[in-house]
């Protein structure tokens, strides 16, 4: 298992190693640079700037400058839109916020989402199940940047229960957290019930039931371990489409998370936030997607990890 | 290397991999030479159908889909205002006898722009499904088939794919395309003079950024599918009926494409179903980031987008194209479980 769990780590690296290079030399082949302004600036300006951020080397030379600060020192450069601040400063500073956004949703599609695919599940064929189901069914399609300024409509300008932007106390986190983790809810929701019908129908439930052990427990001991294996594989992936999802729902409740620089950071060529963003969400979606691998290894007894 | 302890889709897969053979190995191998789909496997498909057709949900959600369709086809085609047609003058109307959908702040009729954006949120949803179905079910076969060190490899790549930021990779990729004249637009625009004369147009040029967002969704999502076929590829190599079209000469090209993919046509199916409104809804989000479809065009998406700017003011600016968008969208996920019911052989049994 240790072994499973080292080799998997260690594949990370140049797969990490891969992207990021393949990111830094895409990112600098796109057209355009990032001191082209409406009113071009004199060209010994851009010259100067371009000295000032080592951006008159060749490629080869920014690439191994880059990479050697990176590794020897945890450096990601400065930025060029936000003088003075450094890419690790903007990082330290939004992906918390960002994380705790998706985090908080995350549990919140699991508190949601588990337990209707269970109804759905263990009701299967009645109006309860069809209920749970057209209910997940109606949140995959309603895209968050709908979902978003329908949910402040009705709670925010409508009711005036809850505020409608910034992160601050937990009366700003409600709208945002439920708008960004609905979808996802229903996702989990379908996979869940997908996943214990398969195992309701299997042998040993049959035995369970046999033996004469309450539906409750078989449910809880028997039927659910199986059942969220696929919930658990969906985890990585969700998480990561989660954290993207946000993107807009950041945007909308004006949430100082990461998300804003996603697309900012590209449209402005602030090449060192790009490559600052594809290591923090690279590398989180990799060792998600490697701790999801190991769990799923603990879960399902016949997975092989070898 | 290639086990099951991939992040795996494909456990969540529609049907099992371990399921398939048991239902298919002897239909094919009753007639051992001949492709799959002729013959006895036609009850397989004739099953399915009634079983789909018994499915009220899903004919209902067919029924909905090609009624939109149609209208998407007809309306802009025999309304009285064109999707870009403005009328300052006239600014944002309610819905009215005369624009049943409203108007938006530049005066455009919106069920015209509604009718025409659900062509392209259509269109971008089939054509990127089609290019991921093209890519994902190549790969997974030809993984799946040869196996050993080269299915090591295919799959290995697709694991590092799973984990590449895809978000950024399309923001790079939309920058390349945003500048006029670059050599991706002069590539595109030299590929598409072959059939438009006036390619070179300027006013094209919305039209291939477009054309290079069904490119990038579809090249994106392919690999879910890979994995997918894969499985079912690799259950199926070992039949008998494989080893009797080798024995007869037939190269590998025909078996893969005209023995084992045939056979592995259920999930592929279901799945292909399914992509089709995840990349519609990924259209809609890129459109909200800017990074999608632009104006005076219009998809869902970006109508949608553009409501929920103003929806305090116009609420039906955003209604409409939501309410098109969420119902395809519902439609389009209703019938691929139905067929997934419909296909799923496991379901057979009982």
């Amino acid at each position: 298992m240790s072994r499973f769990i080292l080799k998997r780590l260690l594949v990370l690296i140049p797969t990490l190693w891969a992207v990021i290079t393949l990111v830094f030399f895409l990112v600098r082949a796109a057209p355009g640079g990032p001191f082209d302004a409406e009113r071009a600036p004199p060209p010994e300006a851009i010259a100067a700037l371009e000295a000032k951020y080592n951006l008159n080397a060749s490629l080869g030379e920014q690439y191994r400058d880059f990479l050697s600060d990176l590794v020897l020192r945890g450096d990601l450069g400065p930025t060029f839109k936000y003088p003075g601040r450094t890419v690790n400063e903007i990082i330290a500073d939004s992906l918390p916020v960002s994380m705790h956004l998706g985090v908080l949703a995350m549990l919140f599609a699991l508190a949601v989402g588990v337990p209707l695919g269970i109804v759905g599940a263990t009701r299967h064929n009645t109006y309860k199940d069809t209920l749970a189901m057209s209910v997940a069914m109606i949140g995959i399609s309603i895209p968050r940047f709908v979902l978003a300024p329908l949910l402040i409509l009705l709670f925010g300008l409508g009711l005036y229960w809850l505020p409608v932007a910034r992160w601050e106390t937990w009366r700003h986190m409600v709208l945002p957290v439920i708008c960004a983790g609905l979808p996802t809810a229903a996702y989990i929701a379908r996979l869940t019930r997908g996943g214990m019908l398969d195992v309701i129908r299997s042998d040993f439930v049959r035995t369970a039931r046999a033996k004469g052990l309450s539906e409750r427990m078989i449910i809880l001991r028997h039927t659910l371990k199986g059942g969220l294996l696929p919930v658990v594989s969906f985890l990585a992936p969700g998480f990561s489409a989660l954290l993207v999802g946000s993107l807009v729902v950041e945007r909308i409740f004006n949430i100082p998370g990461m998300g804003r620089y996603f697309v900012e950071a590209a449209t402005n060529r602030d090449y060192n936030i790009v490559m600052g963003i594809t290591l923090v969400y690279g590398s989180l979606l990799m060792v998600l997607n490697a701790v999801v691998d190991i769990a799923y290894a603990w879960l399902d007894p016949r997975v092989k990890l070898e | 290397m290639t086990q099951p302890q991939q992040p795996s889709e494909e456990k969540a897969a529609p049907a099992p991999v371990d399921s398939l053979p048991a239902v298919e190995g002897p239909t094919a191998a009753a007639q051992p030479t001949g492709p799959a789909g002729a013959g006895r496997s036609a009850t397989l498909w004739k099953d399915a159908w009634r079983r789909l057709r018994k499915n009220r949900a899903a004919s209902v959600s067919a029924a909905i889909l090609l009624a939109t369709l149609l209208a998407c086809i007809l309306v802009p085609e025999f309304s009285q205002y064109r999707y870009d047609q403005a009328n300052l003058n006239l600014g944002a109307t309610a819905p009215s006898w005369a624009h049943w959908m409203g108007t938006d702040d530049y005066g455009r009729d919106l069920m015209a722009r509604v009718f025409f954006g659900g062509r392209i949120s259509f269109a971008v949803g089939v054509i990127a499904t089609l290019v991921s179905f093209f890519i994902g079910v190549s790969w997974g076969g030809i993984a799946g088939y040869f196996g050993k060190r080269i299915d090591g490899v295919m799959m290995r790549l697709v694991d590092v794919m799973y984990t590449f930021p895809f978000l950024i990779l399309v923001i790079l990729l939309m920058l390349f395309f945003a500048n006029k004249g670059g050599w991706l637009h002069r590539g595109f625009t030299s590929l598409l003079g072959l059939f438009v004369s006036d390619a070179k147009d300027p006013s094209y040029f919305p039209v291939f950024q477009i054309c290079f967002v069904f490119a990038a969704l579809g090249s994106i999502s392919w690999l879910t599918m890979a994995r997918i076929v894969r499985g079912q590829v690799i259950a199926l190599r070992e039949q008998p009926f494989v080893e009797a079209a080798r024995s007869i000469g037939v190269g590998h090209a025909g078996i893969i494409f005209r023995h084992l993919l045939p056979n592995a046509l259920g999930p592929i199916i279901v799945y292909t179903t399914l992509t089709i409104p995840q990349i519609m809804l990924t259209e809609a989000f890129l459109s909200f980031l800017g990074l999608g479809t632009q104006e005076p065009l219009a998809s869902w998406g970006l109508l949608a987008a553009a409501g929920a700017e103003t929806m305090d003011l116009y609420p039906w600016a955003l209604v409409f194209p939501a309410l098109m968008l969420a119902i395809t969208l519902f439609c389009f996920n209703h019938l691929g479980d139905g067929l997934r019911d419909a296909l799923d052989p496991k379901i057979r049994k009982d």
